[in-house]
């Protein structure tokens, strides 16, 4: 069993900015050395690694770099956002199985300084995104903002709930001096008032362009102990790829309001004690602010169409019955593809968060909604 | 104007719907012992027990499920024609086969001709197909 057999003993990331000097990979192996320190682990104790499909810093570089011993387990995790939470998943079933014993997860990512993923894509598409692209349909915002509408148009939320998961999460910000939107504040009329991108969703809808990287160590419970940091053990691990689903244009099955989140969700609660009802503080995968009202759905913190009305009377905020991404997110402290969610969901754990859910014993992170999923219940 | 940077390649998957679209007729596939309609088109059928699919015609109406009004930045092509509308339409036949296209005022005009504040979601439309590029006539719907 997964349930509390591995523990984050680290947690490491670089600064954030729009742009930042020094290679991904330079930027993974300061993020790596920071987590390393962090659990008191040296670099040469490593020997299991997971990242993303999507990372540039490959396992050959990182572990040369890094100065790792021989490495006996890495995993690449696919999907983009959907891959964060199951990087840490991956290597705990690793460790829990004796493939590995200290595992380092990862992601560096230039994406404030790079070109813009969509802007690249004028070659002839190919998958899903032949039947979606020559129609105009080119971005990740103009692709959540077809579900969007339709969302709003099924249960009646409007663009007072969208606000609600921007405001919240940039209060967050507002208290992390880390966040790249630390000093910048956002208010309903900053919002009303803002851009379109992508009819219903506006500039403040949509996640940052971060360069940065984050990492995590992870080791087994029993040498958890042993850290210099107060072990956060992994209670419950998910993954989700529902079937007939596609990545990001899941147009075409039964019920596209109900997403990979919720069967991300079956299985990372057969597995734990811990229910939706027990969380006090979760981080949500936020590169657009409707995936966090589709997600509250998904994990159970209300029903199918529930999530807008979950969202009011401040219930995302630090004094509210839910408090989100309490680092700021992806919409305002950093976004690097969701691994900055981790990381506070660890400091929540540790008590070290800027903004600190008193009590709270237990920690949901997501990854995307809307994309092939991942999911973690990190407690105490 | 730019020519559009997004046509896709012609592959085995998606000749049949290509050569349709260039007859003025939307076809898709359809699994053979279910008769569920298939889409995206695929090499095999995810049901049945003959897994190899067959093409059939339908009949190109359905009702709007859901859009969106993309605005720049975008690329060239889309930039020139932004603010425009891009509709998922929910076929008549099965209306868990959204397809992805635009609403506009009659085959061949422009995406942005429409006012998008005049776009309702479950207005019923039909299909139409644009000649801007013989070799993909693009499906695109207009009101019914």
């Amino acid at each position: 069993m997964l349930k509390d057999a591995t523990a984050i003993v680290g947690i490491g990331e670089t600064a954030f900015a729009k742009q930042l000097a020094g290679s991904e990979t330079k930027l993974a192996i300061t993020a790596i050395l920071a987590a390393l320190d962090d659990a008191g682990i040296d670099a040469s104790e490593v020997d299991g690694l997971a990242s993303y499909t999507l990372e540039t810093s490959d396992e050959v570089e990182i572990a040369k770099t890094l100065g790792a011993g021989d490495i006996s387990f890495f995993s690449q995790v696919g999907y983009g956002g959907g891959a964060g939470p199951a990087t840490i998943g991956h290597l705990a079933m690793a460790i829990a199985t004796g493939q590995c014993r200290v595992g380092v997860a990862w992601r560096s990512r230039k994406r404030g300084s790079g070109q813009r993923p969509w802007a690249s894509a004028s070659q002839s598409p190919t998958t899903a995104a032949q039947w979606t692209r020559p129609w105009g349909l080119l971005r990740p915002v103009d692709e959540i903002g077809l579900i969007t509408r339709r969302y709003m148009h099924e249960f009646g939320a409007t663009r007072d709930h969208l606000a609600n998961v921007a405001l919240a999460v940039r209060g967050m910000a507002n208290r992390n001096p880390r966040a790249i939107m630390y000093e910048r504040t956002l208010s309903r009329e900053d919002y009303m008032a803002a851009r379109w991108i992508s009819e219903p969703l506006c500039l403040f809808d949509n996640c940052l362009e971060t360069d940065g990287a984050l990492a995590c160590v992870l080791v087994s419970a029993d040498r958890a102990a042993d850290c210099a940091q107060p072990p956060v053990y992994l209670h419950a691990f998910g993954q989700g790829l529902p079937s007939q689903s596609h990545t990001m244009v899941n147009y075409w099955g039964q019920d596209p309001l109900c997403g990979p989140s919720w069967t991300c969700a079956r299985q990372l609660y057969r597995n734990s004690d811990i229910r939706a009802a027990d969380i006090r503080v979760a981080q949500f995968y936020d590169a657009f602010t409707p995936l966090v009202l589709l997600s509250l759905e998904g994990y159970g913190f209300c029903g199918r169409g529930e999530g807008a009305a979950f969202s009011e009377d401040g219930a995302l905020e630090l004094t509210g019955r839910l408090p989100i991404n309490t680092s700021g997110g992806g919409l305002s402290e950093a976004y690097v593809h969701g691994f900055n969610l981790i990381n506070e969901g660890v400091r929540q754990m540790r008590g070290s968060s800027t903004s600190q859910v008193k009590d709270a014993e237990a920690c949901l992170v997501t990854a995307g909604e809307g994309v092939p999923t991942s999911a973690l219940i990190l407690r105490k | 104007m730019s020519q559009n940077p997004l046509l896709p390649p012609i592959t085995e998957d998606n000749d049949v719907f290509w050569q349709g679209a260039r007859q003025g007729e939307l076809r898709l596939q359809r699994c053979p012992d279910t008769g569920r309609l298939i889409f995206p088109p695929r090499p095999l059928s995810p049901w049945g027990e003959h897994r190899e699919p067959e093409w059939v015609a339908v009949s190109g109406r359905g009702e709007i499920w859901s859009y969106v009004v993309p605005h720049p930045p975008l690329l060239p092509y889309f930039s020139e024609r932004a603010p425009y509308n891009v509709v998922l339409v929910a076929l008549e036949e099965d209306a868990t086969v959204r397809l992805v296209g635009n609403l506009v005022a009659a085959a061949g005009g422009p995406l942005n001709e429409i006012d998008p504040a005049t776009i309702e979601i479950g207005a019923r439309v039909r299909v139409v197909f644009d000649p801007e590029e013989p070799e993909f006539p693009l499906p695109r719907w207009v009101r019914v």
